[in-house]
């Protein structure tokens, strides 16, 4: 089953291009690791999914019209935007029983049993909780509403590693399953590469980038080459090359290169590049400006 | 949502009634209203304090009368009833100005705030239309506050007399007359009617008007909701030397023609009740197109607006 479906989709702030007529299409029961710099269009693109904004083109999710159909779309879609957005004045309990009552699909129990886990207490207001304690608590709601998307925002931004761990543990064990589908965008790609099935990057409104991740892997090498090799190497057209501890690290695109695995050992050490090093080269060749959304 | 035709009947109900809801519009519309109390305790606080204090005051100036009274000719019944009558009105007339302070305030920040805060997002992450979130913010200075404030109100003039009871008692003050005079049920009626009437439906439109300055205004609600009124007098005033804009806004402000302040409650005040005096203003039913109007918009911008 398609979960979402873009055709086109097109956004104008001004005369700035958000998103300049992208084509999406994401079925049911996959993980996909939207990345791309800061300003790129991610959010835009999030936004336009959920609702939030108007956009010309198409955009199906899960049957409905987001612009129009907001309110009946969220009982089978969550989201946790870029910031923490719980209101600051809410308790705990408040949350849940508020939560409880406009939301049908929502298991206040399950969503205690996280709590439960945590130091959260349910007489706390927001305001009285550290970054990581508002966002266990977003994400104990979120996981405890039986959606059929979770679409998530930079959700661990400015998290130290223990909360985000945590995070991504709790999605993966506690809510993902075959029937789910799960957007996120993120700059923590490291962290994150293992549990993406499918892999997009965006750059000023366009995607430049899309595969699954099996594809990724058989699709792009990078081979750690002596100095005195390089020259050879580059006969190949790398995609990127970059110097690291006297080697020179050459990027490959197999499908588009004359050059295959068996060829590019013989130069030196084969290996499965990372997402980072990937979006490095394929963003960072067209715009310098990248390279600080790739920590 | 496709639907397998092959499903079984009892399997397809059941997932129709998980996809339709299982929670009605009317159980959204409540609990949208706990959470704007939840974040506004001084919906009800602030008309409680006000009662407070005015009970304070009244418990102080009555020990005085008390005082005062050793010696002096005892009150007549005529002058005990205006005492106190006026006083009754007093406080009724306190904690519906506070109400309808409050009212103001709660109005203009009721949909900026969301904004200010980013909180928008989660609301609009849950599945409550942008129609019930204003109705029910809407609902706040309409229903809610005038209901409460009329609440209050017969509680603290049920307190001031008992009050007076216990400390006059044996003063010479006939506290019978006291009883008799305090006329709860006139009073009360016509007050909610007053409330109901003129705070809820009359004022509509003032209250439409700045909940849809509070959807659009990128900053500054309170000013982007009183200088255009002063903008059109102005014009209006240097343009064509009239200024009907400002009748019509102090018209609206001053309530019906023929609505009845509590005051006004006179021994047939039955048949004033009848509402038929005030549903034939035409003053009511353009205030309402106009509310309706504005609150059509206020739910578009809702729509259409993020964060700020």
């Amino acid at each position: 089953m398609t979960v979402i479906e873009a055709r086109g989709l097109r956004k104008t702030f001004g005369t700035n291009v958000a998103l300049d007529g992208i084509d999406l299409h994401v079925e049911q029961g996959r993980i996909l690791g939207l990345i791309g710099p800061n300003g790129a269009g991610k959010t835009t693109a999030l936004n336009a999914i959920l609702g939030l904004t108007p956009y010309q083109g198409e955009l199906n999710v899960l049957g409905r019209d987001p612009w129009s159909e907001r309110d009946q779309l969220m009982r089978d879609v969550c989201f946790i935007a870029d910031v923490a957005v719980l209101p600051r004045w809410i308790r705990v309990s408040q949350a849940l029983e508020y939560v409880a009552g406009v939301h049908p699909r929502f298991d206040r129990r399950k969503a205690e049993g996280f709590l439960a886990k945590t130091t959260i207490r349910p007489n706390s207001k927001v305001k009285e909780l550290s970054k990581g304690m508002v966002v266990q608590l977003h994400l104990a709601l979120v996981l405890a509403i039986d959606a059929k998307l979770l679409v998530l925002d930079e959700p661990t931004l400015g998290l130290d590693i223990i909360y985000r761990k945590q995070f991504y543990d709790s999605l993966l064990n506690d809510y993902y399953d075959r029937n789910r589908t799960i957007v996120v965008s993120t700059h923590q790609v490291e962290e994150l590469e293992h549990i993406f099935t499918d892999l997009m990057f965006i750059d000023r409104g366009r995607i430049v980038l899309s595969c699954s991740m099996e594809e990724f892997e058989s699709r792009y090498v990078e081979v750690a080459v002596k100095p005195d090799q390089a020259a050879a190497a580059r006969t190949f057209k790398p995609m990127h090359e970059r110097q690291i501890l006297g080697r020179c690290m050459f990027l490959f695109d197999l499908k588009l290169n004359s050059a295959n695995r068996q060829q590019l050992t013989t130069l030196g050490e084969v290996h499965t590049p990372s997402i980072a090093d990937l979006f490095v080269a394929v963003i960072g060749n067209q715009s310098a400006m990248a390279q600080g959304a790739t920590r | 949502m496709s639907t397998q035709p092959n499903a079984v009947p009892e399997a397809s109900f059941q997932s129709q009634g998980t996809s339709s809801g299982g929670v009605s519009p009317a159980q959204t519309l409540y609990w949208s209203i706990r959470r704007e109390l939840w974040e506004n305790p001084s919906i009800y606080m602030a008309p409680l304090i006000a009662a407070v204090v005015f009970l304070f005051g009244f418990f102080i100036s009555t020990l005085s009368l008390r005082h005062h009274m050793h010696g002096a000719l005892p009150l007549d019944a005529a002058q005990g009833h205006d005492l106190f009558a006026t006083r009754y009105e007093f406080a009724g007339a306190l904690i519906m100005g506070t109400a309808l302070i409050v009212g103001i305030f709660y109005s203009l920040d009721a949909l900026y705030g969301e904004r200010r805060d980013r909180t928008i997002f989660f609301w609009k992450s849950l599945p409550v239309s942008d129609l019930i979130t204003v109705l029910s913010k809407l609902a706040i200075p309409l229903v809610i506050l005038p209901l409460l404030s009329f609440a209050i109100t017969i509680a603290t003039q049920f307190i001031m007399l008992m009050l007076s009871t216990v400390i006059l008692a044996g003063s010479g003050v006939n506290i019978g007359a006291l009883w008799r005079d305090a006329s709860f049920l006139h009073v009360s009626l016509v007050l909610l009617y007053h409330l109901l009437t003129v705070h809820g439906l009359w004022y509509a439109p003032i209250y439409g008007w700045l909940l849809l300055v509070s959807a659009w205004a990128p900053r500054a609600p309170f000013l982007f909701a009183f200088l255009p009124p002063f903008v059109i007098y102005g014009v209006e005033k240097l343009a064509f030397n009239t200024s009907y804009f400002l009748n019509m806004i102090q018209n609206r402000l001053a309530g019906p023609a023929n609505a009845m302040a509590p005051h006004a409650a006179s021994p047939d005040f039955m048949a004033t009740l009848i509402p038929h005096h005030f549903f034939d203003t035409p003053g009511l039913w353009t205030g309402l197109l106009v509310a309706a109007v504005f609150l059509f918009a206020a739910v578009r911008l809702r729509r259409n607006q993020g964060p700020i």
